[in-house]
């Protein structure tokens, strides 16, 4: 778990910085493509009914850790901050869309 | 290449403290998980408790950050990146949601999402406001500090 959880933290380290520095991306779309692939991959494993040992490493670990929440609730506040609140608002309605339907995509193809 | 390439390159001590800082946060949501555990058709509180209050610390974070000049600059990567990144998540979060779908609890699942979108903003709102109270009283920064808050903090 904590060894997935080390990895997933330093997968999203280098995806922001490889988006940011190859693509010129923003916070907010690493954090968007971390998220949509980790939600994928957690609902593939519970579609699958992946439990004990694979679930803690590559599920609790892994993916729990490469997305996350925290840079979303910021970049959010941010832009509502900054008084752009058409862009916080594009950004929780895609997070949610591209996400939920990534974990439900996973989800539906195994299980 | 040289130097362009130098500039871009992630310091192998920033992935270092990214990743040590991703597994206290990882371990410290597995023990949440333990505490609160819940079955596929309940409500997620562990997953909504790890979000909202990551979130709440991500505020104190960069209003620490910004009167912290000095501060260590493996400091962000570690608490931003690491702890507070493993700490909160979006997988389990869109899985839960998933879960409560298939479960066939829709109200449940739209008033999870609800609030942990809406606790998360309000948390990280609280959280820079009050650490840039503590803090600019205590550096003696005047107001103008809260302008540079939020910018690219993770």
């Amino acid at each position: 778990m904590a060894l997935g959880g080390g990895a997933g933290a330093a997968a999203r380290h280098l995806t922001n910085h490889w988006l940011r520095t190859r693509f010129g991306s923003t916070s907010s779309g690493g954090t968007l493509l971390v998220n949509v692939l980790g939600s994928v991959l957690l609902g593939l494993l519970a579609g699958a009914a992946v439990d004990g040992m694979w679930l803690a490493l590559i599920g609790i670990g892994f993916c729990g850790a490469f997305t996350t929440f925290s840079t979303l609730a910021l970049d959010l506040w941010s832009a509502i901050q900054e008084g752009r609140h058409r862009h916080a608002l594009a950004n929780a309605l895609v997070s949610l869309t591209l996400g939920l339907g990534a974990a439900y995509l996973g989800f539906w193809l195994t299980g | 290449m040289g130097t362009a390439a130098s500039a871009t390159r992630v310091r192998g001590g920033v992935l270092a403290a990214v990743a040590l800082g991703g597994v206290v946060g990882s371990l410290g949501r597995y023990a949440a998980g333990l505490a609160l555990p819940h079955a596929a058709a309940e409500f997620p509180w562990a997953t909504l408790l790890v979000n909202v209050t990551g979130s709440l610390a991500m505020g104190l974070l960069v209003a620490w950050l910004v009167v912290s000049p000095g501060a260590h600059p493996l400091a962000r990567p570690f608490l931003g990146v690491g702890v507070l990144g493993g700490w909160t998540t979006y997988s389990a979060f869109a899985v839960d949601v998933v879960h409560l779908v298939d479960a066939g609890r829709g109200g449940v699942a739209f008033a999870y999402v609800a609030a942990t979108f809406v606790l998360g903003v309000l948390a990280v709102a609280g959280g820079v406001a009050t650490g840039s109270r503590v803090w600019r009283d205590e550096s003696g920064l005047d107001e103008s500090g809260q302008e540079a808050v939020g910018r690219d903090a993770s």
